[in-house]
């Protein structure tokens, strides 16, 4: 089971409150987890990533066990604490804008 | 008992302003998507309860909502923009080719006859269209490729399609127009276009005439004189009288013939609204007056509308996309502004009132008339 912590306005607009659980299957990485959190989630679609090249939105970051990971390979295992479900994986929202 | 519902886009959220037919006592629910950018909303002409927004924030990105019943609720539809084929370039503020990247959509406008056919303009400048009520976008590309597009450039606002018109008298032709590139106009549904801009002149390109280049800020267009549409841009309101063929200047005797919004009464073709603003640097009423303009004469000869109007100390905008006009017997005239103020008009603009004071900087309004 996979933890993740949405934005505010994210977790928003997926209508949901607190953090995500997420069952992952294969091997755990930034994309396997961003995939089935827009499986689940269709109306995040585009609003993490772009929806062709799954580029990361600029103003997004993604950290976890107090890494900044948004700029690690996408198909880099993501941290066994994270796999495990010990640790949430943090969709954030950069300190910008108004 | 009829009545009228204002749908306004702001900074940070969307809000609809709801009353009867006198338009003097006003229920106001919101914000629905608090801190997002609601660039745009509009219902469809064929069914009232149909609206479609455009959600935007700098993090995330484009979101479109669609809601059926009024307003009420919201659910999130299709946001995925996508050009056709190879994008290409056009200009960046430095004349340097920049590839066409999607960034937001700026304008939604429903057909007039399904609800589930909508219209999208788009940054960078493009024109999409769905036919299954905002689930998937196509683009009409015979826009952005009729030839000049390489030439588009950038307005301040980036290079945005802001303005859709709908011919209803012939439903092969519509009209587009674009910051900072020009109008566009279609005599097969969007398939292909053609440049409508011979009698535009803008100082601010190399050549003031060109065929494309100009900051068209708005368009707008009476249904029952379909080949009559007046335009703000940059500088000089404009109007032509067959389809954008030949434009000329109705400016008059405005104080200035700067601003962004235009729109025209609902049972009078010839009676014209517009917001001056003191310049392109200076984007707030003059000597600090907020006034709306009307001509009753299709231009040239405009009077100031300022009961109810704040006429001191106003240094709002109202943006292109800002002001609309109901269709009840009196017509009914709104508009909102940077400064989060919506004011309406339930006498075709003799006089005013505030809707609502403190809302955030308004970027859109739009009105439907109910039964």
């Amino acid at each position: 089971m996979i933890r993740v912590v949405l934005p505010a306005h994210l977790r928003r607009l997926a209508g949901v409150a607190g953090e995500v659980r997420l069952e992952v299957v294969g091997p755990v990485s930034q994309r396997s987890v961003l995939d089935a959190l827009e499986g689940r989630y269709p109306m995040l679609r585009g609003t993490i990533r772009d929806q062709q090249s799954h580029r990361r939105r600029a103003f997004i970051r993604f950290f976890a066990c107090e890494e900044d990971l948004s700029h690690e390979s996408p198909d880099a295992s993501l941290p066994d604490a994270v796999a495990s479900g010990a640790e949430p994986y943090l969709i954030v929202g950069a300190m910008a804008g108004g | 008992m009829s009545g009228v519902r204002v749908l306004v886009g702001t900074r940070k959220g969307a809000f609809v302003l709801t009353a009867d037919g006198k338009r003097d006592r006003w229920a106001v629910s919101g914000p629905h998507f608090g801190g997002w950018e609601i660039y745009h909303m509009k219902g469809s002409p064929a069914d009232p309860d149909r609206i479609y927004a455009s959600q935007y924030s700098g993090w995330s990105g484009q979101v479109i909502q669609r809601s059926d019943d009024g307003g009420a609720t919201f659910a999130p539809v299709g946001n995925q923009f996508s050009y056709e084929g190879t994008p290409g370039t056009h200009q960046w503020y430095d004349g340097t080719p920049h590839p066409w990247e999607f960034e937001r959509v700026w304008h939604l406008e429903p057909a007039r006859d399904d609800p589930d056919t909508v219209y999208a303009g788009v940054e960078d400048a493009g024109l999409f269209k769905s036919a299954d009520g905002g689930k998937s976008w196509q683009e009409l590309p015979g826009l952005r490729g009729h030839g000049t597009g390489s030439a588009w450039q950038p307005g301040a606002g980036g290079m945005c399609l802001h303005t859709i018109i709908l011919d209803p008298a012939n439903p092969a032709r519509m009209f587009a127009a674009i910051s900072a590139a020009g109008a566009f106009r279609s005599d097969d549904a969007g398939q292909t276009w053609q440049a409508v801009n011979r009698g535009l002149r803008s100082e601010g390109i190399p050549d003031a005439d060109a065929e494309v280049g100009h900051c068209v800020h708005r368009l707008a267009m009476h249904p029952s004189r379909p080949e009559v549409l007046y335009m703000q841009k940059h500088w000089d309101v404009m109007r032509t009288d067959n389809a954008g063929e030949t434009w000329r200047e109705i400016s008059g005797n405005l104080p200035t013939d700067f601003g962004f919004p235009i729109d025209v009464h609902a049972h009078e073709p010839e009676t014209i609204y517009v917001v001056p603003i003191t310049s392109d640097s200076e984007h707030f009423p003059p000597d600090g007056q907020l006034r709306v303009y009307r001509s009753r004469t299709g231009g040239d000869e405009w009077e100031p509308l300022a009961k109810g109007l704040p006429q001191q100390n106003c240094y709002v905008n109202v943006l292109r996309d800002a002001m609309a006009v109901d269709s009840l017997d009196e017509c009914g005239i709104y508009f909102g502004t940077t400064g989060g103020q919506v004011y309406a008009s339930a006498d075709a603009g003799d006089s005013w009132a505030p809707i609502v004071r403190d809302l955030p900087a308004v970027l859109s309004v739009e009105v439907q008339t109910l039964p």
